[in-house]
């Protein structure tokens, strides 16, 4: 086994074991910088696991050479492969471009421990996206989620206590429904691991505990995922979250969520109980259409920029979670390129938000009137992330809008009041956009000062590299494209 | 004897709603956490109660024993996983309701809800 064979664990050991020696470094910045370090090595890893998986995959990892399904296994497929370029992707960023934001917002004297946190959290993250078995998606679940609370606390806003407390509560009933419900299979199967309990699942067929442990997966899941309405941990965690943080939770952190929620559902529970995609469809699309009508609603009255994506956030899981509801293959493929367009707009437009905060120093939208004169490159990557939200031709939100679109097409008799929802749905996007954009071009400054005041240049290019790339992968959306065939192969087969 | 042969899961299945209807209903956050403690250890009963086997024992191998029926290690090791899951909820828990006295001096779940809504 030459070192090539090991990606699969390294990509979670990495972090993992980087973090104590980042909590060592008694000094903020070079704990920061160490953190960014092994950020963009675990970029670099995920981007080897995915080369490998589009060169014809990669072979299961069994930890510490025992076999599944006794032993622990570690599986790469298309789908994983794009959520560990979503969570190292958006950790690097996060890391990257909120250098002077969180040395504004922590102490120096407690940054180690910020940052030991963080590749904390990037490794529970990942190890959810590599974990063969479904106890370790449980204890990984746990490890990024303790993690996360702990990030989301560092917010300077006392509000950020009573946000992260709500969301402990939540995420801990979330998990822990996900435990009884692994629980309920393994007294069924007398196995973990996903490829054998697809498999022993079609002897104990149609017996209640299969059944409520479905129930309890999915409601434990859709509460990790802030599926509406299950979402109220959400808005108030992404809005008082040290803004680095944001860019790095909003990006992936409910994602991670959905996959596994696509992995029990369908790698699981589709080839074995009898009209599962039937049950699935009626519980999660009338959840979802509420979530991208109302969330999207309630966004446009928002004076909080921060609060207002948070809603859009919770809107836009709306999206992926009606195209993983339809159960077809299209759908499938929508729901993940959804993922990956949706942590590009979203990590870009946040990252932007940190812009204006490390000159303003507010975020709510009446105090950032003018902004967009002040700040003509910030606003300009803004605009576009913006834009690629919306769905707009050219950019990558066009891409999965379009996915979703000739998914849902294909749903006898429903086909044309869902795209009018989605279409609706874009229009409130529109307005809620609009309604910052028009007053940070527009507006006067509270102090009527409108010199302009730009943010350094290295995150200014960093800025507009993310929101490029909004651009590039809605051009030539190759990759994400055949990572998500690559998922939908494996997920429909239902065997990894 | 159906019934108390399902003690056990009754037990799980009372303790789970005790747990999460006090974490609904409490308004104080340590007793939250509290809740939340009662409603993790619930299903900490269900794993172990679904572990025992009938006239099993202890799963230890020893020298020149065998034929005994073991009880199912797995779902054991899991929990003991799950419980050092749960303490690390139950201590950042805590941890974030001293700094929430610490700021709003109160730990009263819908007296920090006014305060944050007349910021």
């Amino acid at each position: 086994m030459n070192l090539a064979d090991h990606l699969p664990a390294l990509q979670v050991a990495l972090p993992l074991l980087t973090a104590p020696l980042v909590i060592l470094l008694r000094n903020g910045f070079l704990a920061w910088l160490a953190a960014l370090v092994a950020s963009l090595a675990s970029f670099g890893l995920a981007i080897l696991l995915t080369q490998a998986v589009l060169a014809g995959g990669v072979p299961e990892y069994a930890v510490g050479g025992w076999q599944p399904p006794f032993g622990i296994s570690l599986n790469i497929d298309g789908l994983s492969a794009l959520m560990l370029l979503l969570v190292t992707g958006a950790s690097s960023l996060g890391l990257a471009g909120g250098r002077l934001s969180l040395r504004r917002d922590i102490d120096n004297r407690r940054a180690p421990m910020f940052y030991g946190a963080w590749l904390i959290a990037l490794a529970g993250l990942c190890g959810i996206a590599v974990a063969g078995d479904a106890f370790n998606v449980f204890v990984f679940m746990e490890i990024s989620s303790l993690a996360t609370y702990i990030l989301i606390a560092a917010g300077r806003d006392r509000r950020a206590l009573s946000a992260v407390f709500k969301y402990l509560i939540i995420g801990t009933i979330g998990a822990t429904f996900y435990l009884i419900g692994v629980g309920f299979i393994y007294m069924m199967t007398g196995t973990l691991n996903f490829e054998d309990m697809a498999l022993r699942l079609g002897e104990v067929i149609e017996t209640r505990p299969v059944i409520i442990a479905a129930g309890f997966i999915t409601i434990g899941l859709a509460l990790k995922a802030a599926i509406f309405p299950l979402h109220i941990w959400l808005p108030r965690a992404y809005t008082y979250a040290p803004n680095a943080v944001t860019v790095f939770i909003a990006a992936c952190s409910t994602k991670v969520s959905i996959y596994v929620l696509l992995r029990f559902n369908y790698g699981v529970f589709h080839g074995n109980l009898l009209g599962h995609s039937d049950l699935f469809s009626v519980f999660i699309v009338p959840l979802a259409l509420s979530g991208i009508l109302l969330a999207s609603a309630i966004a446009i009255y928002q004076g909080n920029i921060k609060k207002l994506l948070a809603f859009s956030s919770v809107a836009q899981i709306g999206y992926i979670a009606l195209a993983a509801g339809l159960a077809t293959q299209a759908g499938l493929m929508a729901a993940q390129l959804h993922m990956f367009n949706h942590a590009l707009a979203k990590g870009t437009l946040f990252l932007c938000v940190s812009a204006f905060v490390l000159t303003s120093r507010s975020t709510r939208i009446s105090n950032l009137a003018g902004i967009g004169r002040r700040m003509p490159w910030t606003m300009g990557a803004f605009v576009i992330a913006g834009l690629s939200l919306i769905g707009v031709p050219g950019t990558a939100g066009f891409v999965s809008k379009w996915y979703l679109v000739v998914a849902v097409m294909s749903v006898p008799g429903w086909g044309i009041p869902l795209v009018i929802a989605i279409v609706i749905s874009s229009l409130l996007a529109v307005v809620y956009l609009w309604k910052f954009v028009e007053t940070a071009y527009y507006g006067t400054p509270p102090d009527g000062d409108v010199s302009a005041m730009e943010v350094p240049l290295p995150l200014r290019a960093l800025i507009w590299f993310a929101a490029l790339a909004n651009i590039y992968f809605g051009l030539a959306p190759q990759l994400p494209i055949a990572l998500a065939e690559s998922g939908t192969g494996t997920l429909l087969g239902g065997l990894l | 004897m159906k019934l108390l042969g399902l003690f056990n899961y009754w037990v799980f299945a009372v303790l789970l709603m005790i747990g999460l209807y006090a974490l609904i209903s409490k308004q104080n956050l340590v007793k939250k956490i509290m809740a939340l403690a009662i409603f993790q250890s619930a299903v900490f009963l269900f794993f172990i109660t679904m572990s025992r086997v009938d006239g099993g024992t202890a799963p230890i191998i020893q020298a020149g024993v065998s034929g005994q029926i073991f009880s199912n290690p797995l779902p054991q090791v899991l929990i003991l996983t799950a419980i050092v899951v749960g303490i690390s909820t139950t201590a950042l828990g805590l941890a974030i309701v001293v700094r929430l006295y610490e700021e709003y001096g109160t730990v009263e779940d819908n007296e920090i809800l006014a305060m944050d809504r007349e910021s």
